[in-house]
């Protein structure tokens, strides 16, 4: 699976706006780019990110071909309740990404 | 006409000899090329959660703890915790090698480890599995100060490298000098032209949207000196990261870098 890199902070206050950022290596291939044979590559990216916290969606996003490789999504969220954030990237040729983190809300 | 074509070649002649003694860039005043980056890149580098090049470190430890090659063994197998042994020593290299009687770089070493201990294939250049080895062993002497170059055997080849960073080339005939002594801090097609302090390598480089090794950032600057590069691996980009390693000793370890 792809390498991925998130970061929500372990503990915030109760209705405390808290930023959330996430990471994934992934080539991001345009589908418009030529191959050292003179064919042209075939697109390969990711096409959709979604943030569930506890089970509920708070964030999506869908990606295109014009998204840099290695995509970089920053966010805010309402820290409502103590649970765990979960991360789905899903793309072309069925890829498919998932990461998670804790959140502790005092 | 006759005297002013003289005054004329005086004058050229004048400046040529001039941008060949170049004085290097004193001590005090070297600066890594993080110090001439955008705000915002400086934050992408800073926290590990934001540095693209963190993947590869994670990569590269993986590939450190697994076994490989005829010999079956991996690198911790010899060298245990990367993070105790292999503290500083990317701030060290490119290194003397007894066997070879000239200095190999960090890609070599790691490709000499796995062909002559691990009896494995040799990782190719600019692949990711040797980019990731590389980040991670690197990533260990992050905030170190540069000491390559320290050892006297190496003074030849220094000195080589320097002959190379000075040697105009190309159809432009530039040499290296001339941008990254002469005009640091200076604008090349609207982006400042750094000192050219290799202290980040391998490094993650927007343009590229990869990670890259300093050969890579090497052969672009030649390329665009449309000078000929040299393939990855020759004795003159060791001589030259040589060179450019003892030309930033003392400043930090920035590995992995990101830069624009």
């Amino acid at each position: 699976m792809a390498r991925t890199l998130v970061n929500v902070p372990a503990k915030a206050k109760r209705g405390e706006i808290v930023e959330i950022k996430t990471l994934i290596q992934h080539e991001m291939e345009t589908g418009y780019r030529v191959g050292p044979n003179g064919n042209l590559l075939p697109r390969d990216i990711i096409t959709d990110f979604v943030c569930k916290y506890n089970g509920e969606q708070i964030f999506r996003a869908e990606l295109f071909p014009a998204i840099a490789a290695n995509p970089f999504f920053t966010f805010s969220t309402v820290a409502i309740e103590s649970g765990t954030m979960t991360f789905e990237w899903t793309g072309d040729n069925g890829f498919s990404a998932t990461a998670s983190a804790p959140i502790t809300v005092e | 006409m006759r005297p002013v074509t003289a005054v004329c070649a005086s004058l050229v002649l004048g400046a040529a000899a001039a941008s060949v003694i170049a004085a290097e860039i004193p001590l005090s005043e070297r600066k890594s090329g993080y110090e001439l980056m955008g705000r915002e890149t400086r934050a992408m580098q800073d926290d590990d959660t934001t540095n693209p090049g963190m993947l590869w470190v994670l990569d590269g430890e993986a590939i450190w703890k697994r076994r490989d090659g005829a010999a079956g063994k991996s690198c911790a197998d010899c060298h245990g915790d990367a993070e105790s042994s292999m503290k500083g020593v990317a701030a060290r290299y490119p290194a003397f090698d007894e066997a070879r009687k000239r200095p190999v770089d960090l890609e070599q070493r790691i490709n000499i480890c796995r062909s002559e201990r691990q009896k494995a294939t040799p990782l190719p250049p600019e692949s990711k599995e040797l980019l990731a080895l590389t980040a991670y062993v690197g990533r260990q002497s992050r905030g170190m100060p540069i000491e390559t170059g320290s050892d006297e055997r190496l003074k030849p080849f220094i000195a080589a490298g320097r002959d190379l960073f000075n040697l105009r080339q190309g159809q432009i005939n530039l040499s290296c000098a001339q941008c990254h002594d002469d005009n640091w801090g200076g604008k090349l097609a609207g982006a400042p032209i750094p000192q050219g302090h290799p202290n980040g390598y391998p490094l993650y480089r927007l343009e590229w949207q990869t990670l890259g090794s300093l050969q890579r950032r090497l052969r672009n600057c030649l390329v665009g000196m449309r000078a000929e590069p040299f393939a990855f691996g020759a004795p003159e980009y060791v001589d030259l990261e040589l060179y450019l390693m003892w030309r930033a000793r003392g400043l930090p370890m920035e590995t992995p870098a990101v830069r624009p």
